[in-house]
């Protein structure tokens, strides 16, 4: 269930591009037609997918306070932390390469797709994003990761299939001269952006507690209500 | 500027208006817009930035000619990522508030695409008082955005600036407040810190017309 749940919060109500402007940058320069939009969204989906739980482990039983207990009593007193910057950015850019390597020589034809945004995918903010928050929101199991990084990679690929869509219609409409290009692609996100945030409520609705307390008021409500009534029946009798 | 020549002047100048990193290069735009809810903050990852980018610059500039080209990602992100590091924990160290608002913000500095971009197409190829020079004008020039959008959703949003109440105090109804004036609680959500800058692009492109994309 919390899978699910995070799922869909990472896609829809965290996401990437619209709640946190991760990966802007090659977000503005690649929608310009849906094809190339995808095999980019496909690639992140793909690198996110990895990294973060990498990292996650890490973070797990490298960076954290007390991570080395797992090597001897003596190490549980480090804090590494302040490393994870540069442990982050290092697995993921070899990981980009791995992987780059990986699919030419196995899949020459995802790699076609694919292969040539993979080093635009090492300097991609979305990715060393998904690991940072990962370690900042404290997710608790190598499973949620993983659904972390899959669901948050989705999240910007919807994002980026959206507006390229958007983009190739927009040719045909008369845009203001200034505001051609750039500046329409950032009113046009802005605008998404907000239509992203009703998302914000689809996980508050299952809360119970609150519905209980709400129940009780009513009830207690209609009682004084039905009491009024027998006073007033009574002074009327 | 009698200890600028014309050309390295330019260098600065330059990406302040014209060259704008932000809204001409489209580089950066990640954390400019994430951040830019308070003038604060906007100014202090300004300066993060400007440290980086600067000495970043120097340091990919001295090493241009002994860095392997296949694995030059991987050292500019080393390089990137060690100074970010000395900005994280000198912000840990002095201002600790400001570096929860801030939260993974700093290290995505790392990844942002001014300082990747300028490492690639300039310091690789320039000396290294040129590549500090263009290191400081594109930092600069991403600062002027940052801070002009912090500006206008606080002042707007909160109507604050730094924190001190300009516009008056909405609670005792002074100021501003006291004909009836809102604060738009709106301009501090996310989604309006994409339209700010949209429209300081298009008042940008409306004064300097040669700017105006063909679609």
């Amino acid at each position: 269930m919390e899978h699910i749940e995070l799922f869909f919060k990472s896609i829809f109500i965290d996401n990437m591009v619209f709640a946190t402007f991760l990966g802007m940058c090659s977000y503005l320069a690649v929608s310009k037609k849906v094809a190339t939009a995808v095999g980019l969204g496909a690639a992140v989906i793909f690198v996110l997918a990895v990294t973060v739980p990498l990292n996650w482990l890490l973070d797990q039983y490298i960076l954290q306070e007390g991570a080395l207990s797992w090597l001897g009593e003596e190490y549980a007193a480090y804090d590494l932390s302040f490393l994870s910057f540069i442990m982050f950015i290092a697995t993921i850019a070899t990981m980009v390469q791995l992987v780059e390597i990986i699919v030419e020589k196995f899949s020459p034809s995802l790699y076609n797709s694919l292969g040539i945004f993979l080093p635009l995918i090492a300097v991609n903010c979305a990715i060393l994003g998904g690991s940072l928050f990962m370690q900042s929101r404290e997710i608790p199991s190598l499973g949620l990761a993983l659904t972390y990084g899959i669901g948050s990679g989705i999240g910007w690929f919807l994002a980026i299939l959206a507006i390229a869509a958007i983009r190739e219609k927009i040719r045909y409409s008369s845009v203001p001269p200034a505001l051609r290009g750039l500046g329409i692609t950032f009113i046009i996100t802005g605008l998404m952006a907000i239509g992203f945030m009703s998302f914000g409520g689809m996980l508050t609705g299952g809360d119970e507690e609150v519905t209980e307390e709400k129940t009780a008021q009513v009830e207690t409500v209609k009682k004084e209500s039905e009491n009024e009534f027998a006073n007033n029946t009574i002074i009327i009798e | 500027m009698g200890l600028l020549s014309k050309k390295d002047a330019a260098l600065i100048t330059d990406p302040l208006a014209d060259n704008n990193p932000i809204t001409i290069q489209v580089l950066g735009i990640c954390s400019a817009l994430a951040i830019t809810a308070e003038l604060k903050a906007s100014i202090v990852m300004a300066v993060s930035v400007l440290f980086v980018l600067g000495l970043g610059n120097v340091v990919i500039s001295l090493m241009r000619n002994i860095i392997p080209s296949k694995i030059r990602i991987i050292v500019q992100l080393i390089v990137v990522a060690t100074l970010v590091i000395i900005v994280d924990l000198v912000l840990k160290a002095f201002a600790y508030e400001l570096s929860k608002t801030l939260s993974v913000f700093v290290g995505l500095i790392i990844t942002n695409c001014i300082i990747m971009g300028r490492f690639e197409a300039f310091a690789l190829g320039n000396g290294p008082w040129k590549s500090f020079l263009d290191g400081v004008g594109n930092s600069l020039g991403y600062g002027v955005i940052l801070i002009a959008v912090g500006f206008f959703r606080e002042l707007l949003g909160s109507g604050t600036l730094l924190g001190y109440k300009v516009l008056g105090d909405p609670i005792e109804k002074t100021g501003l407040y006291a004909i009836g004036y809102e604060n738009n609680g709106f301009m501090l959500l996310s989604p309006m810190a994409l339209i700010v800058v949209g429209i300081i692009i298009w008042i940008q492109r409306s004064r300097n017309t040669a700017l105006i994309e063909e679609n």
